[in-house]
């Protein structure tokens, strides 16, 4: 076990504890930006597919894992991200001008939505944003004009200081992108988490009593955590919309919005770690799946055959596991597997049990 | 008359929604928590009951094969209270709503898997009978779905309001530590209600499944009941099935209205309003939070 000793006050607050886990950090990211050079194209793009779908859950994680408002629509505003870049650009603004942008118009959208859903609780919150992502998929059948209905729309290729980013032409040109994004949107959130403002997102999760006992603003926290979230889910969108390359209202389904949410479970609530390896899950699990039907099919000698569902069905399995088993997720495991050698052989079983607490309701009758 | 006919078939259908609600409510009502696979077990009780009943499966007679399929579906719930939600004891309500949805997917993919994703339809006496009323045509489905459907829900009411286990169940609900202080058997009661949840899945599968076809993925009509459920506050069983109706006719009535593409968004544009407006259900139940 190492021992960080404090000799300023800073310490307390930098993003990292010490050198050593800085240096950890930054050997993965240079094994990311190397990652092109390794992999071949379809490997490459499912990388690019899973970080993507971290940078998704990430924008979730803000408002689920650390402001505790679980939400059932997030495929809405990926929808309205990835809708609103694409018709910027085909409005023949530069990408770097309608990318911020597409995040800032679905960042803005979810504060109007959240106005109302501040009253909402738990379930109820669930339901509504559950219905706003039924309904998302109708809206944009009727605003065909501006978003091509059915039919859908394609993504044009675009330049980021004049090199051309396609994801089938160029492939590893667009997995850096996709790469940088993920960097930038990381450290905010490192940030974010360190400043008062995720400071109380986690204080109105943890307890809306005490937090305004604390003098914390519930509203404005949560319009803020609504706004941070949907405007990363938003670039998240975008990125998929650009990765798809076609897409049209069937795309961000109801089923989207809560796989989004199962995966962040998986990767445990209330972590950054959590939406990295849920995407991990969620992105290689299709692939798993398809070779270890195939070994399967092998080994018995049958051939393989398509079974409808497979992917959602033991998706939900996996996830019915995690919450009874270990309800922290991946991270919360890899943290027990950690401290476990970290304290050997000092580590004892119940270190991190949490308390249980009964059921009181609030209704009168 | 036109209108009036489409009241009677909207009426038919919001049943099935109510159903579905009742369920969400029965739980809701004894544990708190929100069970998001009740369609999918709606689902799975038409298809134990196709396969019991229909003649290309088990081709049982239907009155045998209707109480043989609640009493399965009733243990299919009592099993799954003791396998996993019992487990959860204690946890947050929204974890207990994550692993009925993934309960939800699992349900969905097992029933592909044994019956196919094809839809099909209950062979029932009923099929195709119908009573002319004045210049009105009824479906004999549609007033067995409507009967059956007031009969439960009233039987229910009165099982919730009058009986010693029903109370038992009420307070199990309020108060989980004290209810277990006074001598309920809370574990017990809970099991019971989950049971009792699935034997009305059934019920309504069984209605769902002889009015029209029935696939794997029927199980999303949840989503419609849960705006039965919301029209009608979570806590009340007559509010579940009203609110059900409420959807069920303004179904067919905004198809026939309004242009198409916007009717089939009317429930859940009306969940949303009703949710924006009474952030806690139309016939709300909570006050101001307690310390």
């Amino acid at each position: 076990m190492r021992i960080v000793f404090k000799t300023s006050y800073l310490q307390d607050i930098r993003p990292w504890k010490d050198g050593y886990q800085l240096s950890l950090y930054l050997i993965l990211l240079a094994c990311a930006l190397a990652a092109p050079l390794l992999l071949d194209d379809f490997y490459l793009g499912e990388l690019t597919n899973v970080l993507i779908w971290a940078i998704a859950g990430m924008g979730l994680m803000v408002l689920t894992g650390h402001t505790g408002q679980a939400s059932l629509g997030h495929a809405a505003f990926l929808a309205i991200g990835c809708y609103a870049n694409i018709i910027l650009l085909e409005q023949g603004l530069p990408f770097l001008l309608a990318f911020p942008l597409a995040g800032l118009i679905t960042g803005v959208l979810g504060v109007i939505i959240a106005i109302p859903a501040l009253r909402m609780h738990g379930i109820y919150l669930a339901i509504a944003t559950l219905a706003l992502s039924v309904l998302m998929d109708d809206i944009i059948v009727l605003s065909e004009p501006l978003t091509g209905g059915v039919a859908g729309k394609f993504a044009p290729p675009v330049r980021v200081f004049g090199i051309e980013i396609d994801r089938w032409g160029t492939p590893r040109a667009f997995y850096w992108l996709v790469l940088a994004v993920v960097v930038i949107v990381t450290l905010g959130y490192i940030n974010l988490l360190r400043a008062p403002l995720g400071r109380s997102f986690i204080a109105v999760r943890d307890s809306e009593v005490s937090a305004q006992a604390m003098g914390v603003h519930i509203a404005r926290t949560k319009v803020m955590s609504f706004f941070l979230s949907c405007a990363v889910t938003g670039l998240a969108g975008a990125l998929m919309g650009l990765f798809a390359g076609a897409f049209n209202n069937e795309t961000f389904s109801v089923v989207i919005s809560i796989l989004l949410l199962m995966m962040i479970v998986i990767g445990g609530l209330g972590s950054i770690h959590g939406a990295f390896f849920g995407a991990i899950v969620i992105g290689f699990l299709p692939q798993f799946l398809s070779i270890s039907k195939e070994w399967v099919g092998a080994l018995i000698g049958g051939n393989t055959v398509a079974i409808p569902g497979l992917e959602t069905g033991v998706f939900g399995l996996i996830l019915i596991f995690f919450v009874l088993f270990e309800p922290m997720g991946i991270y919360g495991r890899w943290l027990k597997i950690r401290t476990w050698f970290e304290l050997f052989p000092f580590y004892r079983r119940d270190m991190f049990k949490r308390q249980k607490s009964y059921l009181k309701t609030e209704r009168l009758r | 008359m036109d209108n009036l006919q489409l009241v009677i078939s909207g009426l038919a259908n919001g049943c099935v929604y109510g159903l579905i609600a009742l369920g969400f409510v029965l739980i809701y009502k004894a544990t708190e928590a929100v069970n998001f696979a009740q369609g999918d077990m709606m689902m799975l009780g038409a298809f134990v009951t196709i396969g019991l009943t229909n003649a290309e499966y088990m081709g049982l007679p239907f009155w045998v094969a209707v109480p043989i399929s609640l009493g399965l579906m009733a243990g299919f719930g009592v099993l799954l209270d003791r396998l996993l939600i019992r487990r959860m004891f204690g946890e947050s309500q929204t974890s207990v709503v994550i692993l009925t949805i993934a309960l939800g997917f699992v349900i969905r993919f097992v029933a592909g898997l044994i019956w196919g994703h094809e839809p099909q339809t209950l062979q029932n006496p009923l099929a195709g009978k119908d009573i002319r009323f004045g210049g009105l045509v009824l479906g004999l489905e549609d007033v067995a779905v409507i009967t059956v459907t007031v009969l439960l829900t009233l039987s229910l009411y009165l099982f919730f309001a009058r009986t010693k286990l029903g109370l038992a169940m009420q307070a199990a609900s309020q108060n989980q530590l004290a209810a277990y202080y006074m001598g309920i058997p809370v574990k017990r009661v809970q099991g019971l209600i989950w049971g009792l949840a699935g034997m009305v899945a059934c019920v309504a599968g069984i209605l769902f499944a002889a009015k029209g076809a029935v696939d794997p993925s029927s199980g999303l009509l949840g989503i419609k009941a849960f705006a039965a459920a919301v029209i009608g506050g979570f806590g009340s069983l007559p509010g579940a099935l009203a609110g059900g109706l409420i959807v069920g006719v303004i179904e067919p009535f905004a198809s026939r209205y309004i242009a198409a593409g916007y009717s089939q968004i009317a429930p859940y544009a009306l969940v949303l309003l009703v949710l924006i407006l009474r952030p806690h259900g139309l016939f709300s139940q909570i006050r101001l939070k307690k310390v």
